[in-house]
C-alpha cells in the first residue's frame, strides 16, 4: 500500500483499497490500494495508456471500480447517489488535459461555473483575484476558443480552484504548453498545496517532476503493470 | 407574483445551456399545430355532447300515433284516439297533424305537389308528453281496444342509434383530444432528447464541475415548458378564431350546425396551453432525467 502525508482525518480524501478497473478488454488497473492524505502532493506518472487518466477519473467517481472500493470523503462511490456524487466533485478540482468548457461563455463565466451550478456567487473582486493569480486578467471577456493552450491550462486551474476544493487533481496539466508555461502551471500547483490542498498530477514529463521535489515534498506514483508503486529516488 | 417554477426565470441555469436549436424551435410549432387541432377536437366533442343531450332529451318527451284505417273509420278513429290521449294521464298534449303538414313532411321526399288527399296514408297524432311522462304499455292497450288501426311509436327505435351516434362521436372528441396530448408528449420526448445529446458536451462539464442533475435537467425543462405553452397559446388562438368563423347554427340548418363553443365553452380552450406545459413540463423532465443518466 502507498500511503501520502500523515492522514489528518481517519481515511484521508480518496482512498483505493484493493481497486481493479477492467475496461472490458483486459485489466487495466489491478490490486490498487492507497491513501490520499490531506495537504499531500503525488505525481502520477506511467507510460501512454497504462491507466493514469483512468486512475483520476476513478478518484472523481466518473468510472467505478470493476472490484475493491474507492471512498470519497471517507463515502464509498458505490454508495453515492448521483447527488452526493455532485456534492463530492464540488469538492474535487478537475484539470482536464483536453480543459473542456462551455465555448458559448466567457471565460469568467466559465471560471465561476462550479459557483453557479453550485448557487453561490463570490464577490467580483474574488474573481478578478483569482484571474490575476493565473495571468488571465485580461481575458475574462474572451470565449474559450480564442484562447491558447496555455491560456486554456491556466483557465482550467482557475476552474478548479474556484470553490475552494480539498482536492486538485490534474491530468496532463502541462501536456499543450511549452517549458516556461509548465513551469508556470507547477509553480501554481505547488502554491495550492502550501495553502493545504491535496494535489495529485497525472504526468508523463519527469523533468517537471524533478523541478517540482525542488520546491514541494512531493511523492511520486508510478503505474507499472497494472499497478500503483511508490516509485523510487531514481526520478 | 411569484411565476410556477417551469415559467420562472433561472438566467443562470438558462445561460449555461447554448441557445436553443432547431429541436426547441420546432417544440413551439408542434404545440401550435396541436394546439389548433385540440382545439377542433374539443369544439366537435363539446357540440356532440350537446346535440346527444338535445337529441335524447328533446326526442324523449314527442311521440306519434299513425292511424292506419278505412277512409269510412277514419275520423271516427281519429277522434277516439285524441279522447284516449286526452285521458291519458302524463300527456301535456296531443294533435292530429293537418293534410298541409303531412305534405310538408313528405315534400323533401315527393316533392311539394305531392297530391296526398288522393293518397291512402295514415294519419299522424303528435303527442307531447309531460316531465313525468307516460305509461307506454297503459296507453298501447287503451289505444288497441279504442281504435285498432292506431299505432303508438314512442321513437325509441330511432332515438337510440341517434344518441348513441352522438355519445360515440363526443368519445371520438376526447380520444382524439387525449391523441394529441400523446403525440405533443412523443414529440416533445423526442425534441428534448436531441436537444439533450447535441448538447452532451455541455453536460459533461456541467456534471464534472458538480452540478446536479436536477439544475441541468431545469434548464432544458424550462426552455421546452415555455416554447410549449407559448406555441399552444399560438394554435389555440388560431383555432378559436377558426371555431368563431364557422357558420351560426341557425344559418347553417343541418348537420354540422352548432360545431362550436357557446356561453362558458369559450373558456375551455383555453385551458389547452395550461395543458400542453403541464405535458411539455412532464415529458422533458422525464427525458431529461433519463438521458443525464444515460450520457453521465
Amino acid at each position: 500500500m502507498v500511503r501520502g502525508k500523515a492522514q489528518k482525518g481517519s481515511g484521508g480524501m480518496i482512498a483505493f483499497d484493493s481497486v481493479a478497473y477492467n475496461y472490458g478488454g483486459g485489466e487495466l488497473l489491478s490490486e490498487v490500494s492507497l491513501r490520499l492524505a490531506p495537504g499531500s502532493f503525488h505525481f502520477l506518472t506511467g507510460p501512454s495508456g497504462s491507466g493514469k487518466s483512468t486512475f483520476l477519473k476513478l478518484c472523481y467517481a466518473e468510472l467505478l471500480p470493476t472490484s475493491g472500493r474507492v471512498t470519497l470523503f471517507d463515502r464509498e462511490v458505490r454508495g453515492l447517489s448521483r447527488d452526493d456524487v455532485a456534492l463530492a466533485r464540488r469538492r474535487i478540482g478537475v484539470v482536464h488535459q483536453d480543459c473542456q468548457f462551455l465555448d458559448h461563455l466567457p471565460l469568467a463565466a466559465n471560471v465561476t461555473l462550479p459557483l453557479t451550478v453550485a448557487g453561490r456567487m463570490g464577490p467580483a473582486q474574488d474573481l478578478t483575484d483569482l484571474l490575476g493569480w493565473v495571468g488571465l486578467g485580461p481575458l475574462a471577456g474572451a470565449l474559450p476558443p480564442s484562447l491558447s493552450g496555455g491560456e486554456r491550462q491556466r483557465a482550467a486551474l482557475a476552474r478548479a480552484v474556484i470553490m475552494g476544493p480539498d482536492v486538485i487533481l490534474a491530468d496532463e496539466p502541462t501536456g499543450n504548453v511549452d517549458w516556461e508555461m509548465s513551469l508556470r502551471l507547477l509553480t501554481l500547483l505547488v502554491e495550492l498545496n502550501r495553502m493545504g490542498k491535496t494535489i495529485l498530477v497525472a504526468t508523463h514529463d519527469l523533468n517537471l517532476i524533478r523541478q517540482a521535489k525542488a520546491q514541494v515534498a512531493a511523492r511520486v506514483l508510478r503505474i507499472s503493470k497494472r499497478r500503483v508503486q511508490l516509485a523510487g529516488a531514481d526520478l | 407574483m411569484k411565476l410556477p417554477a417551469p415559467f420562472a426565470p433561472d438566467l443562470q441555469a438558462d445561460r449555461v445551456v447554448p441557445p436553443s436549436g432547431a429541436a426547441a424551435r420546432l417544440t413551439g410549432l408542434v404545440a401550435a399545430a396541436m394546439a389548433f387541432l385540440a382545439v377542433f377536437a374539443l369544439a366537435l366533442s363539446l357540440a356532440a355532447g350537446r346535440l346527444a343531450d338535445r337529441w335524447s332529451e328533446a326526442l324523449a318527451r314527442t311521440a306519434t300515433v299513425r292511424i292506419s284505417a278505412p277512409d269510412d273509420q277514419m275520423a271516427l278513429q281519429t277522434a277516439a284516439v285524441l279522447a284516449v290521449l286526452a285521458t291519458t294521464p302524463g300527456i301535456a298534449e296531443a294533435r292530429a297533424l293537418s293534410v298541409e303538414e303531412q305534405r310538408v313532411l313528405l315534400a323533401p321526399w315527393f316533392g311539394p305537389d305531392l297530391p296526398v288527399e288522393a293518397l291512402p296514408l295514415p294519419q299522424l297524432i303528435e303527442v307531447t308528453e309531460t316531465g313525468s311522462g307516460y305509461d307506454g304499455e297503459g296507453l298501447r292497450l287503451r289505444l288497441a281496444a279504442e281504435a285498432p288501426g292506431a299505432v303508438l311509436d314512442d321513437h325509441t327505435r330511432w332515438r337510440k342509434p341517434l344518441v348513441q351516434a352522438a355519445a360515440r362521436l363526443r368519445s371520438l372528441g376526447w380520444v382524439s383530444l387525449s391523441l394529441i396530448g400523446v403525440v405533443v408528449a412523443a414529440m416533445i420526448t423526442l425534441a428534448a432528447n436531441a436537444a439533450l445529446a447535441a448538447n452532451a458536451q455541455v453536460i459533461r462539464v456541467l456534471r464534472l464541475v458538480g452540478a446536479r442533475d436536477s439544475y441541468i435537467a431545469r434548464a432544458f425543462v424550462r426552455r421546452f415548458t415555455v416554447r410549449a405553452f407559448w406555441g399552444a397559446v399560438t394554435g389555440t388562438l388560431a383555432g378559436m378564431i377558426g371555431v368563431a368563423l364557422l357558420p351560426r347554427a341557425d344559418a347553417a340548418g343541418g348537420f354540422l350546425t352548432g360545431l362550436g363553443f357557446q356561453g362558458l365553452g369559450w373558456f375551455v380552450p383555453l385551458l389547452l396551453p395550461l395543458l400542453a406545459g403541464a405535458v411539455a413540463f412532464i415529458a422533458t423532465r422525464t427525458a431529461a432525467l433519463a438521458k443525464l443518466r444515460e450520457l453521465t
